[in-house]
């Protein structure tokens, strides 16, 4: 398909892009590495009237520290991420969740903040984001607000990111040391998750001292595991605890229903997906990985 | 068997050479159709019906045409009186009932995704923009969805003007025709019987070239470049449907991108686009998006199989009764009713069933309407059988394996002539299941899965067999003229001899990824004695490729290749009368072998090549003797090639997700001789993709409405390389003794073997937890639940909150 007629607009800088998006209003799109937009765009399921390409702001693209975070550029590609040292040592899981999404030629391209924003309840960098605390930092006309992982996914494809707002760089407390898993369930390579458990413990001789456990697509937003978390905490890493634990994973969850996997096998996957997730991050899955 | 190879002599055949097409093909220097540009060239764009069954009460079009750059809308109305009805080739009974088929809808709508309008217009982009204006008042009729409730008193029709949704009821039975006994009889008298209900779930071919079309009116001559399998069907049809004469017509198929069936057809679009053309006199190109491609291009499989097997306690089966029903869609394409016929001759396999009756019933529903998909017919009869012998040997408590053996045809039986009438020409069964074993290490495997049992392990290990053959290189024409189908099965070659010693090949059998060139070279090569490089073979222009009958049904090599062969041994004949003039002897005392005629007894000689210039000089001739060593040959098969093999797949089957992944898989086939190597394991490797995709991904869902649920390649999972295992493929060799060249079809083997193999694999898995069938594609939901179901442990979710 040919996608409807639409102005191009291409800042360089954060300011530009801001000022853009306020005066093209509210039909108006940022366009990130366009993995996502490009074929909503092409099926004609959005027909924005400007697009405001973020490719040429290079502010945008990077990983840095800042304290006891890391900073992700909001226009980070996919590959950047999983390449980035800094990612490797303190947000591991986000590496580990973003070696699962689609393949090469794609994570060459799709970005991490476009991704987060597109916040597709089967996209796989949504439930690392919330698991790991992350901060959002947005830009927008009055200038830069902060917001956290927890109140950033407002509902299927809607964030806080206002119509006038750009996405600027996401914020990740370190989690060095960290023992971290995400388990993703789904048909093909290529496929969206069915379901999908990001997973992070810190262990102290041998018992869980922290866990950070969140799902992907089991509900319009990505779910924060809390009863799992709690649960786990203080106990021994250990199979039978860690089964138990993942056992409350389908609490508080509301899974929709598709083609491959109806809501209450989306609960049952989602318990046995916390539970793997979970023991590999623990390291005490044994054979399995 | 007559071989027409010398075995002292280093040959081409058989030899693994890298395909001579491929570098420019991998490299983008391609003519696919959507690649070309004519001056002036126009676009078309369709506007497709989202209404599964409606009638049209009104298409408003006046802002389509007044949209930017809009040259011309047409609706069915504007072509009615023109458009004809898009032909079926295939008439299988005497009373099949059968509607006018529209290109353009005119008064009603069928299915979702049927043409209702065309926007014509400078660029693609602005045709697209275009169709968005078009308004169309639909109104709505009941959908005809499931093919059960289609055939029911009183059950709403698709076509009210036909009066029934049954397109043709197609009966064989071997009492009546004599090769066999009385089915009913057998199952009254038989000591077990197995009765199982499989579904063939609805398929998309899903080529990777979407389908393009270009027609370009130049005068009376109309030249149309189409991603088609068919060039020369599709030339024929044009004409027939159209009323234009054949002659005015050409028809051009450059690099197409692959059709696996989906392209053997004459569709809507072509003839569309080709009346737009006409209409405006410029040339119009249509080139459709993913999206329409899964939609409106045709679909395969669709088929309800109700299967009896009856058999003695020994494990002999003693007769094989089939029930079909097979989904048509809403409209009859090139060859739709015949699909499930080309399966009726197949159920009975490599077995000796004394007794068979087959009978399948067409059905119409509002759905895209159904064709040929790689294997057409046979895949669906080879799963019924692999998977009810799987079946019956648990009824019986006899290996699988063994339960086959004990049936099957030994190879001292060959040629043997089948229950359903066909006579297989060579085959060894034992030999191909024995490779495979060793290859599979089935005792070991075996010995895993008991371990893992008796374990309990949450993931259980599972082992599929398919001992298939399967019927192709169509077709004996007279065969096909006994199945009322519309033409022959012949195929036709020429060979062109130029001055130089080159030569190059026109063959009617027009490649869409198989790699012909290649083949063909090789083949040319030895009989020709000319280097591999020095052969050129041109195809897919029914000006410089007159006649054929194309590519499907696994016949190029078969049928295509040993025209190939005959039209080398006429040149080689017109050459060995003027090379006993040139070397003063008598053709008697000629020998020839590799290019090259020598005097028996000494080393005086002439090459092939050499007597090529000498013709083109023409000086020196015997009297009334041609100058020409150019020759054609069209060659009809006295029979079908009937490949075989047996196919292991080894599944571990996640209990607790009801996730499959294929541990191993083994294929070994027999293929007859092998002129390639290279590109049989290609095609085996391409079937298995295809065939596994059946047994676990793929499958094409409605919704109550009619519309198509998986209509993107993200709802429709055709799998990828990271997706599917090794392949370890091998073969055996049993040359088919009904062709020159030994060769058996391979192009649909691997598709046919692997999806039973597969999916008896999985429930081989869990059938000790008493799962006995799981419906195809055998998902991980699928798994998990009848793993659950058969647990008896299908309890409530012990926390039902949130939305369903």
């Amino acid at each position: 398909m040919i996608p409807a007629a639409f102005d191009y607009l291409a800042p360089t800088t954060v300011e530009e892009a801001v000022q853009a998006m306020s005066r093209a209003g509210a039909d108006a799109k940022v366009l990130g590495g366009g993995q996502s937009l490009i074929p909503v765009l092409r099926l004609r399921l959005a027909t924005p009237t400007t697009l405001v390409d973020l490719a040429g702001v290079g502010e945008l693209r990077g990983v840095r520290q800042d304290g006891d975070a890391i900073v992700v550029g909001a226009m980070t590609t996919h590959h950047d991420v999983l390449t980035d040292p800094l990612v490797a040592e303190h947000a591991a899981l986000l590496a580990d969740a973003t070696r699962t999404v689609a393949d090469p030629q794609i994570r060459h391209r799709g970005t991490f903040g476009g991704a987060l924003v597109h916040a597709d309840p089967a996209g796989d960098l949504l439930a690392p984001a919330v698991a790991l605390d992350a901060e959002m930092v947005i830009a927008g006309p009055a200038g830069r607000r902060t917001v956290p992982a927890a109140e950033f996914f407002v509902d299927l494809f809607t964030t806080a990111v206002g119509p006038d707002e750009v996405l600027v760089e996401v914020r990740i407390p370190k989690k060095t040391g960290w023992g971290t898993h995400y388990e993703k369930f789904n048909r093909v390579a290529q496929a969206w998750s069915i379901v999908a458990v990001a997973a992070a413990v810190w262990t102290e001789n041998g018992s869980i001292a922290q866990a950070r456990v969140a799902l992907t697509n089991m509900g319009h937003t990505p779910v924060r595991a809390v009863a799992v978390e709690q649960a786990l905490v203080g106990q021994q890493a250990g199979a039978e605890t860690i089964r138990a634990a993942a056992e409350y994973a389908a609490s508080s969850t509301s899974p929709m229903p598709d083609g491959s996997a109806d809501a209450d096998y989306r609960r049952h996957l989602a318990r046995v997906l916390t539970g793997r997730a979970v023991a590999a991050a623990a390291g005490t899955d044994g054979a399995r990985t | 068997m007559t071989t027409t190879r010398e075995p002292t002599l280093p040959t081409e055949f058989g030899r693994a050479r890298k395909r001579k097409e491929d570098a420019r093909l991998i490299t983008g220097r391609t003519r696919w159709t959507d690649n070309l540009v004519l001056p002036g060239m126009l676009h078309l764009a369709v506007l497709r019906s989202p209404a599964a069954h409606a009638t049209i009460a009104s298409i408003d079009t006046d802002a389509a045409r007044r949209a930017p750059g809009v040259i011309a809308v047409f609706t069915g109305r504007d072509f009615a009186d023109e458009q004809g009805s898009l032909p079926c080739a295939w008439p299988i009974t005497e009373d099949m009932v059968a509607p006018q088929v529209p290109a353009l809808a005119v008064e009603r709508v069928n299915f979702v995704g049927e043409a209702v309008a065309v926007v014509v217009a400078r660029s693609a982009a602005e045709a697209v923009d275009a169709l968005e204006s078009i308004r169309v008042d639909y109104q709505g009729l009941p959908v005809v969805l499931d093919m059960e409730e289609a055939l029911a008193d009183g059950a709403d029709l698709v076509h009210p003007e036909l009066g029934t949704n049954r397109n043709a009821l197609w009966v064989f039975d071997s009492a009546e025709v004599g090769s066999g006994g009385d089915v009913a009889a057998a199952i009254r008298d038989a000591e077990v019987v197995v009765r199982r209900r499989f579904r063939q779930q609805r398929l998309i071919p899903a080529f990777m070239e979407p389908r393009s079309v270009v027609v370009d009116p130049t005068g009376e001559q109309f030249t149309m470049w189409s991603a088609t399998q068919v060039p020369h069907i599709l030339r024929l049809m044009v004409a027939m449907t159209l009323g234009i004469a054949e002659q005015k017509v050409r028809v051009i198929a450059p690099d197409v991108g692959g059709g696996f069936g989906g392209k053997l057809q004459v569709t809507p679009e072509e003839i569309i686009t080709f009346l737009a053309a006409r209409r405006l006199g410029k040339p119009v190109k249509w080139t459709e998006s993913r999206s329409e491609s899964l939609v409106a291009a045709h679909h395969g499989r669709d088929q309800i199989q109700d299967i009896t097997i009856a058999a003695r306690r020994d494990g002999t089966v003693t007769g094989l009764s089939v029930e079909l029903l097979a989904d048509m869609g809403a409209y009859l394409r090139l060859v739709s009713p015949g699909i499930p016929i080309l399966g009726a001759f197949m159920f009975n396999s490599i077995y000796k069933i004394p007794a068979y009756r087959f009978a399948c019933t067409n059905v119409f529903t509002t759905k895209t309407p159904t064709d040929a998909y790689r294997g057409a017919g046979r895949p669906e009869a080879t799963f019924a059988i692999e998977r009810i012998m799987d079946e019956l040997a648990v009824e019986l408590g006899i290996e699988p394996l063994e339960l086959r053996e004990r049936n099957w045809i030994s190879h001292e039986e060959f040629p043997y002539t089948t229950v359903a009438t066909l006579t297989y020409d060579s085959g060894n069964y034992e030999a191909a299941t024995a490779r495979a074993k060793e290859l599979f290490d089935y005792q070991g495997l075996r010995a895993e899965q008991r371990r893992r049992r008796e374990a309990g392990d949450p993931v259980q290990l599972g082992i599929g067999i398919s001992t298939y053959t399967e019927m192709c290189g169509l077709a004996p024409s007279r065969v096909l003229g006994a199945l009322r189908y519309g033409a022959g099965g012949w195929e036709h070659a020429s060979i062109r001899m130029l001055p130089t010693g080159k030569v190059e090949v026109v063959t009617g059998s027009s490649p869409h990824g198989q790699g012909h060139i290649t083949a063909w070279s090789q083949i040319v090569a030895d009989q020709l004695g000319v280097d591999f490089e020095d052969v050129e073979v041109l195809h897919g222009d029914t000006q410089s490729s007159p006649k054929g009958m194309d590519t499907y049904g696994s016949r190029s090599l078969a049928v295509g290749g040993t025209a190939v062969v005959k039209a080398a041994e006429k040149v080689v004949e017109k050459a060995r009368t003027i090379a006993a003039h040139l070397l003063e002897c008598s053709e008697a005392d000629l020998d020839y072998a590799r290019g090259r005629f020598t005097i028996k007894g000494t080393d005086k000689g002439i090459t092939v090549s050499d007597i090529s210039l000498a013709v083109f000089a023409a000086h020196d001739l015997p009297a009334g003797v041609e100058p020409s060593l150019d020759s054609e040959a069209t060659f009809d098969p006295e029979n079908f090639s009937f490949p075989h093999g047996t196919h292991l797949c080894a599944t571990e089957v996640d209990t607790e997700t009801g996730r499959v992944s294929i541990r191993s898989y083994v294929g070994v086939d027999d293929v007859g001789h092998v002129v390639n190597p290279l590109i049989v394991d290609g095609q085996v490797h391409g079937g298995l993709a295809q065939g596994i995709a059946q047994a676990l991904y793929e499958e094409a869902v409605h919704d109550e409405g009619g519309t198509l649920v998986t209509a993107t390649l993200a709802d429709y999972l055709v799998p990828s390389a990271a997706d599917l295992p090794h392949f370890t493929t091998d073969r055996t060799e049993t040359p088919a003794t009904t062709n020159p060249l030994g060769v058996k079809g391979v192009g649909e083997a691997g598709a046919i073997a692997s999806t039973p193999a597969v999916v008896n694999a999985v429930l081989d898995a869990v059938r000790h937890l008493g799962v006995s069938d799981i419906e195809m594609p055998c998902s991980p939901q699928r798994v998990w639940r009848a793993v659950q179901s058969a647990r008896g442990a299908i309890k409530s979710s012990s926390d039902q909150g949130g939305a369903r």
